[in-house]
């Protein structure tokens, strides 16, 4: 279904950019063979065998893009031994890593997203960088930004990484900064291959004078801090923090229960809430934090640049930063900190455990967004069978 | 990687695919009056919940045995009885006697897929994982492998998590039999194999191998002495087994009758249904219930099963190995399945697991029979909407096989075990040269045949006149393989150890 966007025909209308939408609407001129009925606009919550066959095997497919990603990451990876098993080989672990990705399964191919080719596209703007193709790597990136702006999480890494290290071509000998080197050449290739997508995907838009609503609809700041099933981030803390100081409160006679407002803010309604004990929190204030935190990782990245390694690790940073104190962060966002740090972690053995440890716990916190009896049992078989692997596989490499 | 965790990251493996494929659909699903297998299994629970053991098999006015009535012998119906009290404690509406009949839910789905699950973590995981490490002479790589494909074999997985049977516990107790055998501990092995028998009858088609591989090693110990001893310990053992299984019929002599009258339905025919076995495919050709009575059908189907299945035997008799019991249980049961009376499709799985115990000894050919017997099987899966469940395992199952035992490249005659054979050919046949190469041509034809077959069984509309054309079709193509294969097994067998024990000798 193609809606105007400023019409509420339902509660799931496009909160993605623009190339998402075309990439819908491709997706909707191959339905209409399936199961045409799917694409009429009045049928909310229309299921039928064909259309979730179709739906299904359209995620299936995209996920082309994504295999062909994770080829390119496993080209760029080599491991320190070169094993004679090809089970024992940092590239096949990565590919394993990466291909069966327990997240990316159930979020995908379960709950139902497209995260698959999206991903590949950062998966393969990542292998470009690190195969110096800067410009490609930026189209990419620019491109993926347009598909789906969360991916704005780890803008601040590419941008930093290109300025320092595209178009400042050289060094000094003690590594810093050498000001004399930098290319006007290649900040206009970039300033032109951002401004050309920023274009293409925002320009029809522009021109119906509709770039505000567009605007409201990818940043619904009016949503709240939280989402209906809260990130495992720190403003979840927060409110917990919060509901434990009111109960206390309420307890110790400190506050007023009349005042107390009673929407609960667990409940599966996306609606705005306010803190009883503890200072409301603006889109503002989060924004500041997030900035904060990440000014270590970016800092280093300009100053110390250790090439495609370091600008991994400031991704992965600033992926989990903006989890962090992020404003209405998804607990799917976890997967853009989890991924990137797979191809860290076949290389060095402290990546290693520290992979082992965020993608443990990561996927366990998306264990909510399957709640029916029977998807029980695959959700903690896989669990299992990716821990069990990713344990077993980066100890026998790094024995 | 360590041994431990690859077995276990297979066996998660396994249960996954066991676990998404319960999730289909199953046999009879929203079909009334009669639905399948799976309603079946339901109505035993409430008959052996419900009513006292004496009317468990009896024709009574609370026991329709025209709906489903119980035919396996005693322990299925215990394992019923104690799935029903589990089932009496969750919701007991489910097995409500009367009142329960084509109850479909979905809590209740959950459940009766649960029980098949367990019933394959508890017998028959842990038997294949066992026979995996126990195997001799394989690197762990290939202990993994052959786990691995034995666990993820179509078949079963389709048929007892798909369209709904227990298969894996009967077959799972016989795969414990073989086990106990090749420790060398006959009287556990007895007793495991007489318990998979009293859970399902058909592992009749087991029974030669095991009593000759037990009375040929009876014999090598000698009979005046410690042979004899051996002998009388295990039809002991068997005895005692049967006594305990049978306990609660043992009252009544019309108790037993009327059970083995359950068990045997004599008055059924030849066939029933499209099934990959001879009778079924010759009355293509001729009508065979026409021309010969029901008396002449039993004695000539009978016949020509003990005859296909002697040499074998007498073979395994005289001279008493492990790897001629392997075999000769593939045979045996491929004899029987193709000339016996009232077979039915699924009882190919009774060749399947034996063929999958020696994947390791013949990759080519095994993988070959397993996915010709899980082609046999289709009309069936795809009668309960199983045709996405079918294709993605066959295919999974296919390039496991292919990648963990380069099977491509194992075609020789060697490799697939046929060395004597061929020795012994070599004077009258010139053409051994490019076996190899014509073995994968015939492998690969018989690939895209079924594949096409599949295809078109799925997807097109029979013509008029010949509306069962795809089974038909289907049914043929299989028993021909079967045949192919038969001749191939009982060649392996027969000309195996003389010239082995020969080249021992020289070496």
């Amino acid at each position: 279904e193609v809606s105007h966007p400023s019409t509420s025909t339902s509660e799931w209308t496009l909160d993605y950019p623009p190339f998402f939408a075309w990439f819908e609407c491709a997706l909707s001129h191959v339905a209409k063979y399936f199961d045409p009925k799917m694409l009429v606009i009045e049928n909310l919550n229309y299921t039928s065998r064909a259309t979730i066959l179709f739906q299904r095997f359209s995620v299936i497919f995209t996920d082309i893009l994504f295999v062909y990603a994770v080829r390119e990451c496993c080209r760029c990876v080599n491991g320190k031994r070169a094993a004679k098993d090809v089970l024992e080989k940092p590239t096949f672990i990565l590919a394993v890593l990466l291909l069966w990705n327990f997240g990316l399964l159930i979020v995908d191919h379960i709950h139902f997203q497209y995260n698959g080719f999206l991903f590949g596209l950062m998966l393969l703007s990542v292998a470009r960088l690190c195969q110096k193709r800067y410009l490609e790597g930026a189209l990419l990136f620019a491109v993926l930004l347009h598909f789906k702006h969360i991916y704005i999480y780890v803008a601040p890494a590419y941008g930093i990484y290109l300025l320092r290290s595209y178009c400042f071509t050289a060094n000094n000998a003690d590594g810093s900064l050498k000001w004399r080197s930098f290319s006007m050449l290649h900040v206009t290739l970039l300033g032109l291959i951002v401004c050309l997508v920023s274009a293409l995907s925002l320009g029809p838009f522009i021109v119906l004078g509709q770039l505000p609503q567009v605007i409201s609809r990818l940043f619904p700041f009016k949503r709240g801090l939280c989402h209906a099933y809260w990130a495992p981030n720190f403003w979840a803390l927060y409110n917990a923090m919060d509901k434990a100081l009111t109960i206390f409160g309420l307890k110790c006679n400190f506050l007023d229960p009349t005042k107390i407002p009673k929407a609960s803010m667990t409940g599966g309604l996306v609606q705005e809430f306010q803190h009883t004990v503890l200072p409301g929190v603006t889109p503002l204030a989060t924004l500041i934090c997030t900035f904060i935190s990440i000014l270590p990782s970016v800092f280093c990245l300009w100053f110390k640049p250790q090439g495609p390694r370091g600008f991994l690790q400031c991704l992965v940073l600033c992926a989990l930063s903006s989890f962090m104190f992020g404003w209405h962060v998804h607990e799917k966002a976890i997967l853009l900190a989890i991924l990137p740090l797979s191809l860290l972690s076949v290389q060095r053995a402290k990546d290693a455990g520290i992979y082992l440890l965020l993608t443990t716990i990561g996927h366990f916190s998306l264990f909510p967004l399957l709640f029916t009896p029977p998807e029980l049992p695959i959700k903690i078989l896989l669990m299992l069978l990716f821990t069990v692997y990713s344990f077993s596989s980066l100890n026998s490499l790094f024995r | 990687m360590e041994k431990w965790s690859l077995m276990t990251i297979t066996v998660l493996l396994a249960l996954t695919v066991r676990w998404t494929v319960s999730l289909g659909s199953y046999s009879g699903a929203g079909k009334p009056p009669m639905y399948g297998d799976y309603e079946a299994q339901r109505h035993w629970q409430e008959v052996t919940y419900n009513l006292p053991i004496r009317q468990w098999y009896f024709n009574t006015s609370d026991n329709n045995l025209l709906y489903w009535g119980l035919d396996y012998p005693p322990l299925t119906a215990y394992h019923s009885f104690v799935c029903a009290y589990i089932a009496k404690l969750i919701n007991p509406d489910w097995i409500a006697l009367h009142t329960s009949r084509g109850y479909e839910s979905q809590p209740h789905k959950l459940f009766m897929r649960t029980t098949v699950f367990v019933a394959d973590l508890l017998v028959y995981i842990p038997a294949v994982i066992v026979y995996c490490f126990s195997l001799k002479e394989t690197s762990t790589k290939k202990k993994v492998s052959s786990a691995l494909c034995i666990l993820l074999y179509p078949g079963l997985i389709l048929i007892d998590h798909g369209h709904f049977q227990y298969n894996s516990v009967s077959l799972g107790l016989a795969l414990w039999g073989v086990l106990y055998l090749s420790y060398d501990w006959d009287l556990l092995g007895s007793a495991a194999f007489c318990l998979a028998l009293n859970y399902k009858q058909m592992e009749l088609y087991h029974s030669l191998p095991f009593f000759c591989y037990l009375l040929g090693k009876c014999f090598k110990k000698g009979l005046k002495g410690k042979g004899l001893v051996l002998l009388t310990k295990i039809a002991g053992t068997v005895v005692v087994s049967f006594a305990v299984c049978w306990l609660p019929f043992c009252t009544d002599m019309e108790q037993i009758m009327q059970v083995l009258r359950r068990l045997f339905p004599i008055d059924r025919g030849l066939f029933e249904d499209k099934v990959a076995n001879i009778w079924c495919s010759l009355s293509v050709l001729i009508k065979i219930k026409n021309i010969i009575s029901p008396q002449t059908q039993l004695k000539l189907s009978f016949a020509l099963t003990f005859l296909s299945l002697l040499p074998t035997c007498i073979k395994l008799t005289v001279q008493p190995s492990l790897r001629g019991f392997k075999f000769a249980l593939v045979s045996c049961a491929l004899s029987f399945f193709l000339f016996s009376f009232q077979v039915h499709e699924k009882s190919i799985l009774l060749v399947s697991i034996p063929v999958c115990l020696i994947i390791n000894e013949i990759p080519f050919m095994a993988t070959w029979f397993l996915l010709v017997s899980t082609f046999s099987m289709l009309p069936l899966l795809l009668k309960d909407g199983l045709l996405l469940a079918y294709a993605v395992t066959t295919l999974a199952f296919l390039s496991v096989c292919a990648a963990s035992f380069s099977i491509f490249e194992k075609t020789s005659a060697e490799d697939l075990q046929l060395k004597p054979f061929s020795l012994s050919l070599k004077g009258y046949v010139s053409w051994f040269k490019s076996f190899p190469k014509i073995v994968r041509c015939l492998f690969l034809l018989s690939v895209t045949l079924m594949g096409v077959l599949s295809l078109m069984s799925a997807a097109v509309h029979p013509p008029q006149r010949l509306p069962d054309l795809f089974p038909l079709s289907v049914s043929v193509i299989s028993c021909l393989h079967f045949l192919l294969f038969l001749v191939y097994f009982n060649v392996v067998i027969l000309w195996d150890s003389k010239n082995s024990r020969s080249q021992r000798k020289i070496s």
